[in-house]
């Protein structure tokens, strides 16, 4: 367990550099930040001063050799546009875009699993067909434009839910939330829905086909043969073996959910993370940008090794190994 | 899935007859006997004519300065111009017809998706292939980094590369290879390690055939059918991302307007309530995807080997 931590975090490291090279490099060819920073009529003694101060005459290996150990002390750089330090500017703003990705995955949970369920173990049947049809359309509606529907549907002709910003917070345990003010849940709802409709889809069709394949199984003939009724079979058997596999593509889609949120927060004007990067490339504020980077690499890092964690837990034929 | 049992069993029922067609024939034939594949390819192939004929399907070219007129701006559904063009579903604040608008903006939605699936395609299935074939410690090399690219959402790997790129035609369909090529990379490796193993390649390496002719020419025709399922969600969800890009103005730049960017530029018409803006070209987007993705499925249903039980 120990050799696989490691092994893991070696990979997670290795991952953080090579992105960072990559972006930074990448940045530093693209554009010159001196020009977002000043203003038009700024003096050539002016312009000087801003590249000395932000390091920008120096070669990019310097630049970079720069970045690397300010970042191993926790400092990411501050932003361009803000003035303050890249890191704080993030960590303030990811509070929202957790809530509204874990919200969005529990809806996805909740109708995707039991509809699923359904479908699988009744096929044939016409409400099925009817939530597989569904699914194929929750598949392909854009995410954005579905948003936009529901804001002009919900929020324009209905007025029933507002269709920007977060609302009322409340500070829980010092971070503030929307989930637990009326009127932050009434501005959650809409985009929560967003961004969890096409989860509902992919958590009804993976069900669907793990209920699917499972009912064929020996070990599900054996249970009939021996007598035991439907219900005990489904509950029991079929489900555990559906559901287990779920929990990796959960951890996966909890990602996704984080990096599509850029989407929801831009049509619902949501003050996330993901606004912020959107801004960001806009301007070109490099030190956002690898910012919000390393933050998604290490956070989708400890993600999936918690998701192959648990999984080792809840399956014990898998085990985890140091070397691969 | 609604699919027609009974052309289905006719084509794998077929007992020793099954080996004589190739996988690929044996696909189109069951794709086109089944009624919501069928509805798909047309509406996908209505869709591609429409759009690369647009020049001369649609009513106006919108592109083309003189023929706007600015007081046509933001006009609904069904109004007619100054000078007596009926717009059918209104127009832009610039005053183009929405529907030519569309037409023109579906054939770059169209051209990105497909061309970015398909380099992608030629590129990850050539991985793909060389890392079946390969083994050992270049396989275990290369399935690393496609693991690890795929615990990245392709939306956050697509907006780091533009950020760094800029906007353009050239640069989305970069963006687009860079966050697909691991998809097809993984489908070709998992069949080609089953087929490796098959007899007709101990035959063609006893006959000292090259490597090369080996796997381009007799295991990568067998991988192909997982393949082509893969790579018809694919070009779905190039078009999707393209659209989700551009629609956060990271895409397409204005002068080539895809349907993401028509459906972004009637976002801030949205809230006074000239709702056709964004609504219009978003569900030709969306019935394309749909379209798209019936095939796609259909196609799944027909590959799967457990699917009648």
């Amino acid at each position: 367990m120990s050799g696989y931590l490691l092994s893991r975090s070696i990979q997670t490291v290795l991952t953080l550099l090579v992105m960072s090279v990559l972006v930074f490099v990448g940045l530093y060819l693209v554009g010159n930040p001196v020009d977002v920073l000043l203003s038009p009529t700024a003096t050539p003694a002016e312009r000087l001063q801003v590249i000395q101060s932000f390091g920008l005459d120096k070669p990019v290996w310097e630049q970079y050799g720069l970045f690397l150990t300010r970042a191993l002390s926790g400092d990411l750089g501050n932003s361009f546009v803000f003035n303050q330090p890249a890191l704080t500017l993030i960590l303030n703003r990811m509070p929202a875009t957790l809530e509204l990705a874990f919200v969005a995955l529990l809806i996805g949970l909740v109708f995707g699993i039991p509809l699923g369920i359904y479908a699988g173990l009744k096929p044939k049947s016409l409400v099925s067909k009817s939530v597989m049809t569904f699914s194929i359309l929750g598949f392909s509606l854009p995410t954005f434009w579905i948003g936009l529907v529901m804001v002009m549907l919900f929020s324009v002709k209905l007025g029933w839910l507002p269709a920007s910003g977060r609302g009322d917070t409340v500070p829980i345990f010092g971070v503030p939330l929307s989930l637990f003010t009326l009127d932050g849940l009434s501005h959650l709802l809409l985009p929560a829905f967003n961004l969890a409709l096409f989860k509902i889809s992919l958590i009804i069709r993976l069900t669907r086909a793990g209920v699917l394949e499972t009912m064929q199984l020996d070990f599900v003939r054996f249970a009939r043969a021996k007598g035991l009724p439907e219900r005990r079979i489904v509950r029991v058997h079929v489900l555990k073996n559906t559901l287990i596999p779920l929990i990796t593509v959960i951890g996966l889609e909890l990602g996704s959910l984080i990096a599509f949120a850029v989407v929801t927060e831009t049509i619902f004007a949501w003050p996330g993370m993901g606004k912020l990067i959107i801004d960001a490339i806009a301007v070109l504020d490099r030190p956002v940008i690898l910012a919000y980077l390393m933050i998604t690499v290490v956070m989708f890092s400890i993600i999936n090794l918690l998701v192959d964690i648990l999984y080792s837990i809840v399956d014990p034929r898998v085990r985890l190994e140091g070397n691969s | 899935m609604s699919h027609d049992t009974n052309s289905a069993t006719s084509v794998h029922g077929g007992g020793p007859a099954r080996r004589s067609r190739s996988p690929f024939r044996q696909m189109i034939t069951a794709l086109l006997h089944d009624k919501l594949a069928l509805i798909g390819i047309v509406m996908v192939s209505i869709f591609i004519l429409a759009a690369v004929f647009s020049p001369l399907t649609a009513p106006q070219d919108p592109y083309d300065l003189s023929q706007l007129d600015i007081l046509d701006g933001r006009l609904p559904p069904g109004s007619t111009s100054v000078n007596g063009m009926v717009y059918l579903i209104g127009t832009d604040d610039q005053g183009r017809d929405l529907l030519s608008a569309i037409l023109y903006g579906l054939r770059t939605s169209i051209l990105v998706g497909i061309s970015s699936a398909a380099i992608a395609l030629v590129i990850g299935a050539s991985i793909g292939l060389v890392s079946a074939y390969a083994g050992g410690r270049l396989d275990s090399f290369l399935m690393r980094v496609v693991d690890i690219q795929l615990s990245f959402p392709a939306i956050l790997i697509a907006l780091i590369f533009l950020a760094i790129l800029g906007q353009g035609v050239d640069k989305i369909i970069l963006a687009l290879i860079v966050t697909q090529w691991a998809y097809y990379a993984r489908t070709i490796r998992g069949s080609a390690l089953v087929e490796r193993k098959r007899a007709y390649v101990d035959a063609a390496r006893s006959m000292a055939l090259p490597d090369r002719s080996i796997l381009f020419r007799h295991i990568l025709p067998n991988c192909l059918p997982p393949l082509i399922v893969v790579a018809t969600m694919r070009v779905a969800y190039a078009i999707m991302l393209e659209a989700t890009l551009s629609f956060l103005g990271i895409g397409l730049p204005v002068t080539e307007p895809s349907l993401g960017l028509l459906i972004s530029n009637g976002f801030e018409y949205l809230l006074s309530g000239d709702y056709w803006i964004s609504f219009f070209p978003g569900l030709v987007l969306l019935l394309l995807i749909v379209a798209i993705n019936l095939i796609g499925d259909e196609l799944r249903d027909i590959l799967n080997p457990r699917r009648e039980g």
